[in-house]
């Protein structure tokens, strides 16, 4: 049976409460919303992408505990990293989410972000956790325009 | 305090005994998570008493034939039971008679239905409906859609900070233009009792059509349809103890002749040839192909059920939990009780400072307490007190005291979890 505690782990909760990168960073050249119309989470992701590196990125925006850890789990992940390997972490926490069995090792690329194993015991909360990581998907592939993303 | 001297609600919530009436419902006997399941999502849909399931069952195991057809024993009897239904139906309602009611899959359906035969036909460019900001989306949605066909302007009667509606304002959007106004009985999000009879004597005065959307208020109140001067009502079965994909519109006689039928197909013609079809009379014309029939089947028995045991007692006992809850609940720091209405039913909807309601409710489910969170399907009633969305708990006549009391603990619980 699902425990909260696999859920609301004390570094979630410490993430959820004092989001990190909560801004917009100086520079942004690249931003996308995301929006969850089920439960009215809406998230503001920036980046600052020279030659291919994420050299700075931030988040604004309201939403559960889950997916504003998630949001800042995943600035203090990604910052440095260039958008392939970005690409290449999530599609890591993609699998580390939606894994059917409760116990897996941590996935030592996600560092931190295994924090998040518990959400795949909790399938409503599914894109509570996913919700920043479109966003970065559609603030990467925004060229120019900022763009707009739902989870429906 | 001797019994005589109590006031006839408290002698009828006295009188209540939920112990007896939680034997009939089994989903109840159930433990979630390794607690005794406290069921507060009624106001999304209701559990079922065994009459409703035990006919259902009885329904297909003996009587399955279709209706309105089949000239052998088991179609006779599948059309008396449908139309026993309807009967039923009526009499729950009020309505004058049963040609007046039209079985639908809900109530979001009944308002499509009308919004596109009624609504199609009375409204054109440049006239204008009349809607309030409390409504579900099902009450507003499909009048965007005929207002957006038609080159009509859709009017929103706002509500004030406690949830009630603004009646002067409303009073002023029921303009010469103004071809049709619909609203609902019970705000789903809020719990707030519109004062309907007042707003259709007011739109009446002015010519204007009324459809009342009674999804939340036919599990909580005696509804009347023709002391209410309705020209609509819908509601829907699974909200009142009888199960999903059944509901009924009623709309006045005159008005469902004249118009056109919905959905064609069987059993909603009398005769058709590839020169011409002639439809049948109502409330058959709005009922094409095979219907519901067990969902029918199970309505009756739910709508049995619930008078039976009396709307107005089990109102009662739903009111002092309310009464309790709201006591309860508003008594507690950093929650905030969302729709403070002066008239008010079976809902409670609140935030908690700091956490936001999807984390609620999953640490509430984790306790076996199960609530909504979210949006209600009411976006701009969120948007009117400025919050993404709230938990909301929600009573029926099956509910308790001590389920109340589990329901404060439980929101402690979360509150020292994100301490």
């Amino acid at each position: 049976m699902a425990d909260w505690r696999e859920l609301y782990q004390d570094l979630i909760l410490d993430h959820g409460r004092r989001p990190r990168n909560f801004r917009q960073p100086a520079g942004a050249n690249r931003q996308a919303e995301g929006f969850n119309p089920l439960c009215g989470d809406r998230i503001q992701l920036y980046l600052k992408l020279e030659n291919g590196v994420i050299s700075d990125l931030g988040f604004q925006g309201s939403g559960c505990a889950i997916s504003t850890a998630s949001a800042s789990l995943l600035t203090e992940r990604l910052k440095g990293k260039t958008a392939e390997e970005a690409e290449a972490v999530f599609q890591k926490f993609h699998q580390l989410i939606l894994r059917p069995e409760a116990a897996a090792p941590a996935e030592p690329d996600l560092g931190k972000l295994n924090a998040l194993a518990g959400v795949a015991q909790f399938p409503t909360r599914i894109k509570c956790a996913t919700l920043a990581w479109h966003t970065l998907h559609a603030a990467l592939d925004a060229a120019d325009a900022p763009v707009k993303v739902s989870t429906e | 305090m001797a019994s005589s001297l109590l006031n006839p609600a408290a002698r009828a919530q006295a009188a209540w005994d939920v112990t007896a009436v939680r034997r009939d419902f089994p989903a109840l006997e159930q433990t979630v998570h390794g607690h005794p399941l406290v069921y507060l999502d009624n106001a999304a849909t209701t559990q079922k008493p065994r009459p409703v399931l035990e006919k259902m069952l009885a329904f297909y195991q003996q009587d399955c034939g279709n209706i309105h057809r089949s000239i052998h024993q088991l179609g006779e009897r599948a059309t008396e039971a449908y139309e026993k239904a309807r009967l039923r139906t009526q009499a729950f309602l009020g309505a004058g008679s049963a040609h007046e009611i039209v079985f639908v899959r809900g109530a979001t359906e009944a308002i499509n239905l009308v919004a596109q035969t009624f609504g199609r036909q009375r409204v054109g460019a440049g006239d204008r409906v009349l809607i309030t900001e409390l409504e579900h989306h099902s009450n507003i949605v499909p009048w965007q859609m005929l207002c957006e066909e038609k080159g009509a302007h859709l009017d929103v009667a706002p509500i004030d900070d406690a949830g009630e509606l603004i009646w002067e304002e409303f009073i002023a959007r029921l303009t010469p233009r103004t071809r049709l106004a619909a609203f609902a009985h019970v705000s789903n999000a809020l719990g707030t009792v519109l004062p309907v009879r007042r707003m259709i004597e007011a739109a009446h005065a002015q010519n204007i059509p009324v459809l009342v959307d009674g999804a939340q208020a036919a599990p909580h109140l005696a509804v009347n349809v023709r002391e209410l001067d309705a020209d609509f009502y819908v509601f829907s079965g699974h909200k009142v103890y009888g199960p999903t994909g059944i509901g009924a519109l009623y709309g006045k006689r005159e008005l469902l002749e004249e118009m056109p039928p919905w959905q064609g197909g069987g059993d909603m013609i009398q005769s058709v040839s590839f020169a011409r079809t002639i439809y049948n009379r109502v409330p058959y014309k709005f009922e094409a192909g095979t219907p519901h029939i067990a969902g029918a089947i199970g309505l009756k028995a739910a709508l049995d059920y619930v008078s039976t045991l009396g709307l107005a007692a089990a109102g009662a006992h739903e009111d002092h939990l309310l009464r309790l809850g709201t006591e309860r609940l508003g008594a507690l720091p950093g929650l905030r009780l969302i729709g403070q209405a002066r008239e008010k039913l079976g809902v409670l909807s609140f935030t908690l400072a700091g956490i936001h309601p999807h984390d609620v409710a999953t640490l509430l489910d984790q306790q076996g307490i199960a609530v909504r969170a979210g949006h209600h399907c009411a976006q701009p009633v969120m948007e009117h007190f400025q919050v993404p969305a709230t938990t909301r708990a929600s009573l029926a006549l099956y509910n308790t005291e001590a389920e109340i009391e589990a329901l404060a603990r439980g929101i402690e619980q979360v509150q020292k979890i994100f301490q």
